[in-house]
């Protein structure tokens, strides 16, 4: 398998607080891996060290490897705003800038990235928001403020921000957990999509959603990776004690 | 006494008092609107608008010079304390805490509490005392008078933009100056505005730091080296000449500086209505 992440040792702090505690794990390219675990396991922690996003929690630290397209991120010389412009990120709640419209939003981390051009930029919102599955909805209210989306279109929204950047992975943190049923639906059923071009990590505490959508899955429970592999395997036969249990809602 | 009773009774005696309250706190100033609406009302006509102040003696005249003098003096004042109290307010919100930036909210509160007569002299003797009773030493007074405001309000403002909004611009890749400068300041920008004009508010009637550092002034403006016109000035000046058309003129004035502070006042409010 072609190796997007390979994590060694990762070790993650908040202030004293202990929060992942040596994570090795390689994450493959082009598929969807879930991260699941109960509540306050580091998921979120875990997936925030992949873009160097931990490290803004002030009173944050890490130490440990993040190799990813065979570059250590952590590295001295690595620039964090390079890393987060290949590595995007969506977030639990959708967070639509408040005071952009939809074009904007959408627009607004290549503008301020230099790119200038109408053209290229109109087709970029286009393309954004075509594999965001939203252009269809949204097409005749580009400049309508992006708060006055539904959630769920906020969420995919938020999603063709990410991808407007031309990211090479999407992270995403529970991004289904404020939304209905139905926008849930669709959300999953662009996951799958997206993973075709893109490596996704998602965050879940949903273990139906994680059984649907991804590859593979990692159990996390007190900041240790308990178990990893493909995602058939883990629900269907998992090999560590901790994991039935957490799968059978004997806890969490 | 049945206690039902009882409570009702003690709940009117409390509405009396709150509205009693109320009321005598409104009493001042709905006199003070009349009195300078019915007194400045009178005085203002076309030549009130056009005309500088008259000499002693002369008849009619305005406060032209002064409306002038206001300006410049607020908006110079605003030129050097907006940047300056827009920048310490980012600084605040945006880079964390620190001991500096404990220290500087600390340094403003005590600023904010500085009696601006105390300004005013500060002004005089930094700028007053080399370059003479002039409109940038007042200006310089009311900047420092606004500093504190402005830096607060910004502050405040930019804390309300959840931290979500700079999440999602960070991890978009957008270095951080960028995130603050054009996403989290355009999401708090109306309250940011707000506060801005509610220090103009403030300003605008200023007095004693004025008069201390550039004086009362009779004619156009002449120079940033020299006074101006100013309309609280003209109210303390005029009110307490003995020259008839002077005294209706400083009604008119304080008209004129209640109606500007209130339009300032409203437009806030307006802004305010339309935050997210």
């Amino acid at each position: 398998m072609a190796v997007k992440f390979d994590i060694q040792n990762l070790n993650a702090w908040f202030g004293s607080k202990h929060v992942l505690k040596n994570i090795n794990m390689k994450i493959e390219e082009n598929a969807v891996t879930a991260i699941i675990g109960p509540s306050g396991c580091g998921k979120t922690t875990f997936i925030r060290c992949l873009n160097r996003m931990h490290e803004i929690t002030p009173g944050s630290r890490v130490s440990g490897k993040v190799i990813f397209n065979g570059v250590n991120i952590y590295d001295n010389g690595v620039d964090p705003v390079m890393v987060r412009r290949k590595i995007g990120m969506v977030f639990q709640k959708p967070n639509p800038f408040p005071m952009m419209s939809v074009y904007d939003n959408v627009a607004i981390g290549l503008k301020l990235n230099g790119v200038r051009d109408k053209k290229t930029l109109d087709a970029a919102v286009r393309r954004s928001l075509e594999l965001a599955n939203l252009w269809d909805e949204v097409k005749d209210d580009l400049k309508k403020s992006g708060a006055s989306l539904s959630g769920g279109q906020q969420q995919r929204l938020c999603i063709a921000r990410a991808l407007a950047v031309e990211p090479e992975v999407l992270l995403m943190d529970e991004p289904c957990s404020a939304l209905d049923p139905i926008a849930t639906a669709k959300i999953e059923a662009l996951i799958r999509e997206l993973a075709k071009n893109y490596t996704i990590v998602i965050v879940t505490h949903n273990m139906q959603q994680a059984a649907r959508v991804s590859d593979y899955t990692a159990f996390l429970y007190l900041g240790e990776l308990i178990e990893y592999g493909a995602t058939k395997q883990i629900f269907e036969n998992p090999k560590h004690e901790l994991t039935e249990k957490y799968l059978t809602g004997k806890f969490g | 006494m049945d206690h039902h009773k009882f409570r009702v009774i003690k709940d009117r005696l409390i509405q009396f008092l709150v509205y009693l309250a109320l009321f005598s706190a409104l009493i001042p100033l709905f006199s003070i609107l009349y009195e300078v609406g019915a007194r400045g009302f009178s005085t203002i006509n076309i030549e009130f608008f056009i005309k500088p102040t008259p000499t002693v003696g002369e008849s009619g005249g305005g406060v032209a010079n002064a409306i002038q003098g206001t300006l410049i003096t607020i908006g110079l004042a605003s030129l050097i304390g907006v940047p300056i109290g827009l920048m310490s307010g980012i600084f605040l919100s945006e880079y964390g805490e620190s001991k500096l930036s404990v220290a500087i909210r600390f340094l403003h509160d005590v600023l904010n509490g500085v009696p601006s007569i105390v300004i005013g002299v500060f002004a005089y003797a930094l700028i007053t005392r080399s370059i003479g009773f002039s409109v940038t030493a007042a200006a310089f007074a009311l900047a420092v008078i606004m500093i504190p405001i402005v830096t607060r309000t910004t502050e405040e403002a930019l804390k309300l933009v959840p931290m979500s909004v700079r999440e999602a611009a960070i991890a978009l890749g957008i270095p951080r100056w960028k995130t603050t400068i054009i996403v989290v300041l355009s999401s708090a920008k109306k309250a940011i505005v707000t506060g801005i004009l509610l220090s103009i508010a403030r300003i605008a009637g200023e007095s004693a730091p004025v008069l201390v550092s550039m004086g009362f002034w009779r004619w156009w403006f002449a120079g940033l080296n020299r006074p101006v016109a100013n309309l609280a000035l003209n109210v303390f000046i005029f009110a307490t000449s003995p020259f008839e058309n002077w005294v209706a003129l400083a009604w008119g004035s304080a008209l004129i500086l209640i109606l500007l502070v209130l339009g300032i006042s409203i437009a806030a409010r307006v802004l305010i209505k339309g935050r997210y």
